[in-house]
């Protein structure tokens, strides 16, 4: 295993979108800053040297017009990369996504493809205040026509990333900013993890967590902890948030009897209350707890670390829950 | 004229082909035949039929909520509009669209839009797929007045311009953004004072002389073929019925009188005086064009009535290239 190829995260979306620019000519990435700049993540380094300038486009701070020029595109048959710095920005292109890419298909009695992907970077721990730090995938799940992406790790960066890529609709890949300078395992050549399924991080038969993102280690340190005490926790990342794969979900919930639901998102009207009516409509009789739910409180993301800190869900908060969800005796 | 006879002619029936659907539209919502908001485009037939006979089959445009003459201008078929605008399964959009969202991408008519000036940037990717392509091919924007006064036109006008685009911008300034004139709503005159702020040409025409739009476009659409990138159009026009509906006359936000010394300049009938004038046609030669033309459109009505509806399950088709997401 030692000597595995390894990446961090960010060079794992970098590698997937130059290997889908080697070998499809439609490919082409437009955003703020990616070009000779290389994004200011440094998610597209290299590929403006790598492919040029008509194909790594640096565009106008126009957040609308990034993804309008990404449906035109799509609907014309190229096959866009449009990234928008921040996951809050697609507040600012909330019309071309949700009234225009979303949507076109269906309008269009099904002649439109959209092969687009909409890259965007979320969530917080960065302390960049409540305009660049926000979690808001659950918006995006809300509207039929999208396809949500939250990998967790690099390999599923990449695989998820390349999938994104080839995929004929429009797909919004989230990537976390915390995770970017994660590594690990990416294989060379190129692979697709296909949208819409599950990945069983830690399998266990006491409780489910179900969590994305970087919620996903938090998850597994808590896990690991709880461990320690015999207790066996199931660590579930959809990966895919849109569509969901309720299947391995509900299946494990039948298993363990108990789930914990973990999102960096707010609680309130987060994925986790779709989750948990997903398992209760699915799974009730099996339930020997209600399923709970993790997330942050009812407030923007607060600027000030130490405030930033108690707002973030984290590991204990994530075992203190699973603590509850075990405290019920079952049926 | 510089236009040839044949163009003129062609630039006629585009225009009488939009004056006949549009008036049918009307007269089927008017007697409650036709589902949801009706946008009419008569009294503009001269700016979507001079731009669009400027064009190429694989050229793009997109379109507006008042957007039924964009796609008769670039060919639109009329059973396949009259069905839509009914909700039948065999519209362009299968019922799924309806008025504000009619489209057909196999002639690059990219849509109309429910949502004023979202057109702008999604003709501004073509533009980008077509200078990408190496083709030739221009992409065309349509919009109104009220649609430059929302972000999405600024970003788009920029971005084609920034990126050097083949692009025109076709502004149908027709005095009213919805129900309220453009002087409440924008301190100057002229749309095309606009252009230059972002570094592109732009010319005001005659938007009820079909023969200047179509100069103009002509002179816009060699411009971004060639490399020269975006232009904008400012097109004087005005609409004949109201914002949305039939209803002209009587209506509040605008005089009768206003609405009869536009009407005056009707066109279709300018262009027909002209060219008889100018002995290219004749009195008889119209009677025929919009007899063969009336008749396309009975049949049309008579297509769109007997066709089938969507059935149920059609709700959930579509709505993703492949499988369906979650429930």
């Amino acid at each position: 295993m030692s000597d595995e190829r390894k990446l961090p995260y960010v060079m794992a979306f970098n590698e997937a979108v130059s290997q889908a620019m080697e070998a499809d000519p439609s490919v082409f990435c437009a955003g703020e800053d990616i070009g000779a700049f290389g994004g200011v993540f440094g998610t597209f380094g290299g590929l403006q040297a790598k492919f040029g300038a008509d194909r790594v486009v640096d565009t106008p701070i126009s957040e609308q017009a990034i993804v309008g020029l990404g449906v035109g595109a799509a609907a014309t048959g190229l096959r866009p990369i449009v990234d928008l710095m921040f996951m809050d920005f697609i507040c600012v292109a909330m019309d071309q996504i949700v009234n225009q890419a979303a949507k076109l298909k269906y309008m269009f009695g099904g002649e439109a493809t959209l092969p687009l992907t909409i890259t965007t970077a979320g969530g917080g721990g960065l302390s960049a205040a409540a305009q660049h730090s926000q979690s808001l995938e659950a918006i995006l799940c809300h509207i039929p026509g999208l396809k949500v992406v939250y990998p967790s790790t690099p390999y599923d960066m990449k695989g998820l990333m390349t999938a994104c890529i080839n995929e004929d609709n429009p797909t919004v890949m989230v990537k976390h900013k915390r995770l970017l300078g994660m590594t690990g395992h990416v294989p060379a050549e190129r692979y697709e993890i296909p949208l819409g399924k599950a990945n069983i991080v830690r399998p266990g038969k006491d409780v489910t967590i179900v969590a994305y993102g970087r919620m996903v280690h938090e998850s597994v340190a808590a896990a690991e902890k709880l461990a320690a005490e015999g207790v066996e926790c199931e660590v579930i990342d959809p990966r895919t948030l849109q569509p969901l794969d309720t299947e391995t979900i509900v299946e494990s919930a039948k298993r363990t009897n108990r789930v914990l639901v973990v999102h960096e998102a707010v609680r309130f009207g987060g994925l986790g209350a779709e989750i948990a009516a997903q398992i209760q409509e699915q799974a009730f009789d099996y339930l020997d707890a209600p399923v709970g739910r993790i997330g942050a409180p009812f407030s923007p993301v607060p600027f000030s670390p130490a405030l930033e800190q108690h707002y973030i869900p984290d590991a204990a908060a994530i075992e203190a829950g699973i603590r509850d969800a075990l405290m019920r005796v079952g049926a | 004229m510089s236009i040839s006879p044949d163009k003129q002619f062609d630039l006629h029936r585009r225009m009488v082909r939009i004056r006949l659907f549009e008036e049918a539209a009307g007269r089927l919502a008017e007697a409650n035949r036709l589902p949801g908001f009706l946008h009419l485009y008569v009294g503009e037939e001269a700016v979507a039929s001079g731009v669009c006979g400027a064009l190429n089959d694989d050229d793009h445009i997109t379109s507006t909520h008042r957007g039924h003459g964009h796609l008769v201008a670039k060919g639109g078929d009329f059973n396949r509009m009259m069905a839509e605008l009914m909700g039948k399964a065999t519209g362009y959009c299968k019922g799924k669209g309806g008025s504000m969202h009619i489209s057909d991408l196999s002639l690059g008519m990219l849509g109309a839009n429910g949502i004023v000036g979202a057109g702008s940037p999604i003709a501004v990717g073509a533009a980008f797929a077509n200078k990408y392509r190496k083709k030739g091919q221009v992409a065309v924007a349509f919009f109104g007045d009220g649609a430059t006064n929302i972000g999405a036109f600024h970003e788009a006008a920029n971005m084609a311009c920034a990126l050097h685009l083949p692009i025109v911008f076709a502004c149908e300034n027709n005095e009213y953004g919805e129900f309220t004139p453009r002087d409440k709503t924008m301190a100057i005159t002229d749309i095309v004072d606009r252009a230059a702020g972002y570094g592109m040409p732009g010319v005001i025409v005659d938007g009820m002389d079909v023969i200047a739009v179509h100069e103009a476009a002509l002179e816009a659409v060699e411009r971004a073929r060639n490399g020269g990138g975006p232009s904008l159009i400012e097109a004087k026009t005005y609409r004949f019925y109201n914002h949305h509906g039939v209803q002209n006359l009587g209506l509040k936000y605008r005089s009768d009188d206003e609405v009869a010394r536009w009407k005056e300049r009707d066109p279709i009938f300018t262009l027909e005086d002209r060219m008889v004038e100018n002995k290219v046609a004749t009195r008889e030669r119209f009677e025929e064009i919009w007899t063969e033309l009336r008749n396309d459109i009975d049949n049309a009505i008579k297509f769109a009535e007997e066709s089938p509806v969507p059935s149920p399950d059609q709700v959930l088709v579509d709505v993703y290239t492949k499988k369906a997401g979650a429930r």
